[in-house]
């Protein structure tokens, strides 16, 4: 064992690792830190405190920002989720579907595409049709890049369950929608839940587009956060980046935590 | 499942995508032929100002002059882009392969903290980053700590664009990087040991072609969101050197010169397809080779 161990590891592969993971996790360690900053210079250390995030809480622009961006990621999650979990459901439960790699190909398609020419596409679309309402204009370029996100978990849990189980379902008499709804839902749901946070992360982060689309009253948070990096850094800055963080970070451990429990049920 | 369900539950995610993807790209292409506004926007026309931009400016007396600044714009996405690439690549693969070797508890929970990074949101890590790399941050107080005497500025530097590049983009590396190394046979590098091969023999013979699919497939996904990149040029880079997707941005915002932005626009996404069609060409000839 140990003389075949030596052989398939390489020297130095190790150590890089190492600092790899510790420059991965650098930055986000470093505003943390500097969150906590009594100076009103950022990288000037001079005391701990909390007052920063005293003061970005209680920064109304900010806070409107924040409201814009939970609205819209709120609604873009649901309308993404949806629309994902149907074409999920036809793309992986009806054989002989005619369409089938072309329509899981236009599903995927914001994922293909650089964000900027579809931010770009979204402006002068909206603007030649005369939809001015902001936050409309937000949710439905949301909704269109956030559906791959919650497509690819939903399908994979859709592939991965047998259909012995909905089968089953149709043979005792169960209507297609009653099958959907006490067999193939509830066993997806984990799927579901990871797709759907998954799209509110992509909203909740989204710069390109929402920056491209901003007008008053529809700016995000990550585009407000864009103008004050503008004007110089500020700790009230790292105050906000962390929470933001902090939400990020339970998300994705909520969600893969999640995935993992599942994928262990069905193996 | 019923015949009328498997026409209507595709219905919602292809009216999404053709009104607000399909169609909008087919509209980017008219404006990119339309003429500019007298008050910014465009009217629709055929015309290809916007195209012609992009190689020549008008001289002293309306003659074309040829003019790179474009081209050179255009040359320096792709460079930033395939450097980017590049730094991941060589960065990915031993940390791939590392991570590959560990306990399969060890392996989920640093796959784990690869990905753990890439959620948080995007215009915090290059702010991040910023702060750094700027003034009396991190990066100069580590040199000054070495011995530096006068601190060359890190900030607005293209290596300060190309880390912040790399940072947002290599967990899309190291995922499917991973994914090949992992279901690497061991025993094929023992073969290649007991035939006399030494490491460096077996990672170029063995381990490398073998993952080739994970390298192919890791590059692509670093390579287009990279050529398309906007806040690591405008934050890190400092605005002053364009890049394609700034100089797109400019376009619809302070510049308020549409059809040129489509134009630009367009060539992008001409690249990125172009990339995209060449890979696919490159995994068809690879599925025949292995039939």
């Amino acid at each position: 064992m140990s003389a075949s161990r030596s052989v398939r590891h390489y020297p130095g592969f190790r150590l890089l690792s190492l600092v790899f993971f510790l420059w991965l996790y650098l930055p986000i360690g470093v505003v943390i830190f500097y969150s906590f900053n009594d100076n009103r210079l950022v990288s000037v250390w001079t005391g701990f405190s909390t007052k920063w995030y005293a003061t970005a809480l209680s920064n109304q622009s900010l806070m409107d920002a924040l409201e814009v961006s939970l609205v819209v990621a709120v609604l873009s999650m649901i309308f993404a989720t949806t629309i994902a979990l149907l074409a999920a459901l036809v793309l992986t439960r009806a054989p002989g579907l005619k369409f089938r790699r072309v329509s899981e190909t236009v599903v995927n398609l914001p994922l293909l595409l650089p964000e900027i020419v579809l931010a770009v596409a979204v402006l002068i679309l909206f603007s030649q049709i005369g939809l001015n309402n902001g936050m409309v204009r937000l949710v439905l370029a949301h909704t269109a890049f956030c559906t791959p996100f919650a497509f690819m978990p939903i399908r994979a849990r859709l592939q991965g369950m047998p259909l012995d189980f909905e089968e089953a379902a149709r043979d005792l008499y169960a209507a297609p929608f009653t099958v959907f709804r006490r067999v193939t839902l509830p066993m997806i749901m984990p799927g579901v839940f990871a797709g759907a946070m998954t799209a509110f992360v992509i909203s909740m982060d989204d710069f390109i587009t929402s920056n491209m689309l901003n007008s008053g009253g529809a700016t995000t948070l990550p585009v407000y956060i864009f103008s004050l990096i503008r004007q110089g850094t500020t700790p009230e800055l790292n105050a906000v980046s962390t929470l933001l963080i902090a939400a990020s970070l339970i998300l994705a451990t909520l969600v893969l935590v999640l995935n993992a429990r599942a994928m262990r049920r069905s193996a | 499942m019923s015949k009328g369900f498997r026409i209507w539950g595709l219905v919602p995610a292809w009216a999404l995508m053709l009104l607000t993807l399909i169609l909008p790209i087919f509209i980017v292409a008219g404006v990119s032929v339309g003429e500019r506004g007298a008050y910014g926007g465009f009217e629709w026309s055929f015309d290809l100002t916007a195209y012609r931009q992009i190689l020549f400016t008008l001289g002293w007396t309306d003659e074309l002059e040829f003019d790179p600044k474009y081209l050179i714009i255009i040359a320096r996405t792709l460079g930033y882009a395939a450097g980017a690439t590049a730094i991941s690549l060589l960065l990915a693969l031993p940390v791939a392969y590392w991570i590959s070797l560990q306990s399969a508890r060890d392996k989920a929970l640093l796959i784990y903290l690869v990905t753990l990074p890439f959620w948080v949101s995007m215009i915090v890590r290059v702010y991040a980053w910023l702060i750094i790399l700027g003034n009396d941050g991190m990066a100069e107080t580590v040199y000054r700590f070495f011995g530096g005497s006068d601190v060359p500025g890190f900030l607005f530097t293209p290596g300060a664009m190309l880390v912040g590049m790399v940072y947002s983009y290599i967990p899309l590396m190291i995922l499917p990087v991973y994914a090949a190394v992992e279901k690497l046979d061991p025993a094929l590098i023992e073969a290649s040991h007991d035939l006399y091969g030494s490491r460096w023999t077996a990672l170029r013979r063995v381990i490398i072609p073998l993952a080739s699919p994970g390298l192919v497939g890791g590059s692509i996904l670093v390579f287009v969101p990279c050529l398309g990149t906007v806040l690591e040029p405008m934050l890190l880079g400092g605005g002053r050197q364009l890049m394609m997707g700034t100089l797109i941005q400019n376009q619809f915002g302070g510049a308020r010169d549409w059809p040129f932005g489509a134009a630009i626009a367009m060539v992008l996404l001409v690249l990125v397809v172009l990339v995209l069609i060449l890979n696919a060409r490159r995994a068809t000839r690879q599925l025949e080779v292995q039939a």
